[in-house]
């Protein structure tokens, strides 16, 4: 991709963000025209269905593209570039925006896993050696509101741009400052953040399309996963390998 | 105020394998038996969606709720025990059927050299061979024990092959072997090559249809391929929801209570009376009095329990004595990962225990005397099925995100193998469990604290089978080999084992052991502690076939005791 089109994707991404969350527009605009703009927005929504690949056919709505944790676009943008440097659009095939990995972390941070309801979260907190894995008070959507309004000072401090209007060079250059804990954040270290970050994107890139993410399927077609079978008895002694169409959970239901 | 409920002939504390074995037993024997488990009732029918990689293998739906309980870890007394607040080493369960539900199914006996560990190894190769180590030997043989591990079997259905270098079994296995793949046959092939005895693994899934000895169906295995971490949909997994625990509801002996969390056993400094429980729904709180009180709780409760209620000789590290939290052991896990280029397989097929797998570097199957560690470890291929979010095999020069990684992660999910080993985990003083000055559970009593670091001699355990599976790797002819890593500290973190053991262990004397070999507790009669709690050392094979086993001889134990009385050993 070049950085032309990475930028215009970016803006693409974030105008879609912004058409999808009518709410959150609304809301920034102010009340008193709230209704119409909701409206407003259903109406593109609809102009748009086509795109949106979730559905059975061409004439549903792709409604789970909308987002139910982040409020503000220009954070959602920050996360949307991020994700495309971890997981990029190539020759292989889609990348991290085009399969609505954005959206999935967005709805992941908004239930349990994001509120980390399911992990011992009782203080006190101490940092711990490198062997005794998260301790930060912070819970996941914590840790990406800090993590992600990092991404965006470093990057004014350092560059005088927003995160998502550098080049991809200087977006890598940034992650690996994340990746290597050389940037100081409130509560969490930079590396879990990244660590985080990283991790969600490909659960995003391959997690079955119920959860939003991994659109159409497309990441498990780049890596030859049929998704859920419920049998491969007739093929696990086949000396070839077998392409099989892959299945979602939509697929017990439908 | 606890409520106090009718008296029981005997109360379990954990309904998962051991618990459901111990049910079916007392229940068929028309003893009255309380099953007490923290978690929900499940089956069969829960499974309906189970082929969710993100919601089962990753968010681990079927696991224990850390919210309300952990454990601390350090690596070193000298270090400050910080609680496990996320899984991440290994996976501990919760609900009916334990993890007994979420296991692949790998089904070994130890071998005889387990069990007499440390006066076959003294014997050979003299006493300095185990300087350092606090090996002990289990009390009981594989000859005594070669019965209960068949009647365990024989529940679970086990699909197996006897292996030439393995425990000698008195009847075939249940089951005939597994499916032959291209992936399992690539394995043998190059073992046999290299001079070793390949066999098909031992698999608790059911290569035919099959009824137990408690009359439960369990259907064929379909290879789905989702396995470990999740349910089987099909019944064709031994689950103990599935092989065990209808068959003990059906004697109508057995009341098993869901959502009760068992907090203390009540006793008198001799015998138990009971136990405390609370219903974590409503947080009502009930004593449960019995005559007999039987943990099968795993490890790590069964040692906390214990601990809480201040029933046996806590361990003390400083002077390796004393007994309850002794003798905590982990597995080593040397592997080769082998990269094939111009190959596609169909990695994305499988069952939980589909492999194959040698015992040549396993115990003392190979000569000892000029290696700077003893046991060895059961090396395997296993062709349980990839998923696409865990699996992300890449050749050791591969960046760890963007485009190369994305690349490579992708080309090799159908392109890469891996062979493991389980390999045999050695006790020593300062690996132990005791209780958290700090942290608490959600009911308010100290969590579990351990102190455990790899050791010398794991490390050269590590570093010497890890050049043998490389061996036989190179042997099945990949493009590439990783270089594999360093063994250094232990880390809580990555996925490594569901296999601890020890803190409870069993032995011929109560100054060295917590439990006898009928697992029965030395310092409380009435108390009988079962599990893989109950190991001196972990073996060079996955634990559940010993459990299983050594859960038949304390079967057999309680209903004994609960005719004549006294201690039984």
């Amino acid at each position: 991709m070049s950085e032309h089109e990475q930028k215009q994707e970016s803006t693409m991404s974030r105008r879609r963000f912004i058409r999808n969350s009518g709410l959150v527009a609304g809301g920034l605009v102010g009340g008193g025209i709230l209704g119409g703009l909701i409206g407003a927005n259903m109406k593109k929504d609809e102009e748009v269905s086509d795109t949106g690949g979730h559905g059975n056919g061409h004439d549903q709505v792709a409604y789970q593209q909308s987002p139910l944790y982040f409020t503000n676009p220009e954070t959602f943008g920050i996360l949307q570039a991020a994700v495309e440097r971890i997981y990029p659009k190539d020759e292989n095939g889609p990348g991290a925006n085009d399969l609505d990995v954005p959206f999935f972390i967005d709805h992941q941070l908004a239930g349990s896993w994001g509120n980390n309801t399911r992990e011992y979260m009782q203080g006190p907190f101490f940092p711990g050696s490198n062997f005794q894995g998260y301790q930060s008070p912070l819970k996941r959507h914590e840790v990406f509101d800090v993590g992600l309004a990092a991404l965006q000072t470093y990057s004014r401090d350092k560059y005088n741009k927003p995160f998502a209007e550098l080049e991809g060079e200087q977006q890598d250059e940034i992650l690996t400052a994340f990746e290597e804990d050389k940037v100081k954040l409130r509560g969490v270290t930079s590396r879990t953040f990244f660590n985080i970050l990283r991790a969600a994107t490909i659960e995003g890139v391959y997690a079955d399309p119920a959860y939003a993410g991994n659109k159409n399927m497309e990441g498990w077609k780049m890596k030859d996963f049929p998704g859920h079978q419920m049998s491969y008895i007739n093929q696990i002694e086949s000396e070839k390998f077998v392409e099989i169409k892959p299945n979602s959970l939509h697929s017990y239901t439908k | 105020m606890a409520k106090t409920l009718p008296k029981t002939d005997a109360v379990i504390v954990g309904v998962g394998w051991a618990g459901g074995i111990i049910a079916a037993e007392l229940g068929k024997q028309g003893l009255n038996v309380v099953g007490l488990e923290r978690g929900k009732e499940r089956g069969v029918k829960d499974y309906y969606v189970v082929h969710d990689e993100l919601r089962y293998g990753i968010r681990y739906e079927l696991m224990q709720d850390l919210s309300r309980e952990t454990i601390t870890f350090r690596n070193h007394a000298k270090e400050r025990s910080l609680p496990m607040r996320q899984l991440g080493s290994f996976l501990l369960g919760e609900g009916l059927g334990g993890s007994g539900v979420h296991w692949n199914g790998h089904t070994f006996r130890f071998l005889p050299y387990d069990f007499e560990i440390k006066s076959q190894t003294v014997k050979k190769y003299g006493a300095a061979k185990i300087k350092g180590l606090q090996v002990q030997d289990w009390g009981i043989t594989y000859d005594e024990l070669e019965p209960y591990f068949y009647e365990f079997e024989k529940a679970a259905g086990i699909s197996g092959e006897e292996g030439e270098l393995g425990p000698k079994r008195a009847n075939p296995f249940p089951n005939p072997p597994m499916k032959e793949t291209p992936i399992t046959a690539r394995f043998k092939e190059a073992a046999k090559s290299l001079g070793m005895k390949p066999y098909h693994m031992p698999s608790g899934n059911m290569s035919q249809a099959y009824e137990n000895q408690y009359g439960a169906k369990l259907a064929q295995c379909q290879y789905c391929a989702f396995c470990e971490r999740f349910g089987c949909e099909y019944g064709a997994k031994a689950d103990p929801t599935v092989a065990v625990i209808p068959f003990a509801k059906e004697t109508g002996n057995v009341d098993i209570r869901n959502f009760a969390n068992v907090t203390e056993i009540i006793h008198d400094g001799k015998k138990a009376t009971g136990v405390r429980y609370v219903d974590v729904q409503t947080k009502e709180e009930f004593i449960q009095p019995a005559e007999m009180v039987i943990l099968t709780s795993y490890v790590m409760n069964n040692t906390r329990l214990l601990l809480t209620s201040k029933l046996g000789r806590p361990y003390n590290p400083d002077t390796g004595t004393g007994v309850i939290g002794k003798n905590y052991c982990y597995q080593i896990l040397p592997g080769s990962a082998g990269f094939f280029d111009e190959e596609q397989f169909n990695t994305f097929m499988g069952a939980g225990a589909l492999g194959a797998t040698v015992d040549d570097y396993n115990g003392d199957n190979f000569d000892h005397s000029d290696l700077d560690f003893i046991h060895g470890g059961s090396i395997s291929i296993n062709q349980s099925g990839y998923r696409p979010i865990q699996y992300n095999m890449v050749p050791t020069d591969t960046p760890k995100w963007g485009s190369k990684f994305k690349e490579n992660s992708i080309k090799y999910f159908t392109r890469a193998l891996s062979i493991g080993t389980q390999g045999a985990s050695m006790p020593v003083q300062h690996n132990f469990m005791d209780l958290d000055p700090s942290y608490k559970d959600a009911y308010g009593l100290p969590l579990l604290r351990l102190t455990y670091d790899f050791t010398e001699q794991d490390k050269n355990l590590y570093n010497y089978i890890g050049k043998i599976t490389d061996k036989i790797m190179k042997e099945m002819g990949p493009s590439k080999i990783n270089d594999r890593q360093q063994l250094e500290h232990y880390d809580i973190v990555p996925y490594q084992t569901t296999h601890n053991t020890g803190g409870v262990i069993m032995g011929a004397e109560p100054e060295t052991s917590a439990v006898n070999n009928y697992l029965q507790m030395w310092d409380a009669e009435n108390v009988f502690v079962i599990g893989a709690s109950a190991f001196a050392h972990n073996g060079g094979y996955n634990p559940t076939g010993t459990v299983g086993a050594l859960a038949y001889r304390a079967a057999e134990g309680i209903i004994k005791y609960s005719k004549e009385g006294g201690l039984l050993a």
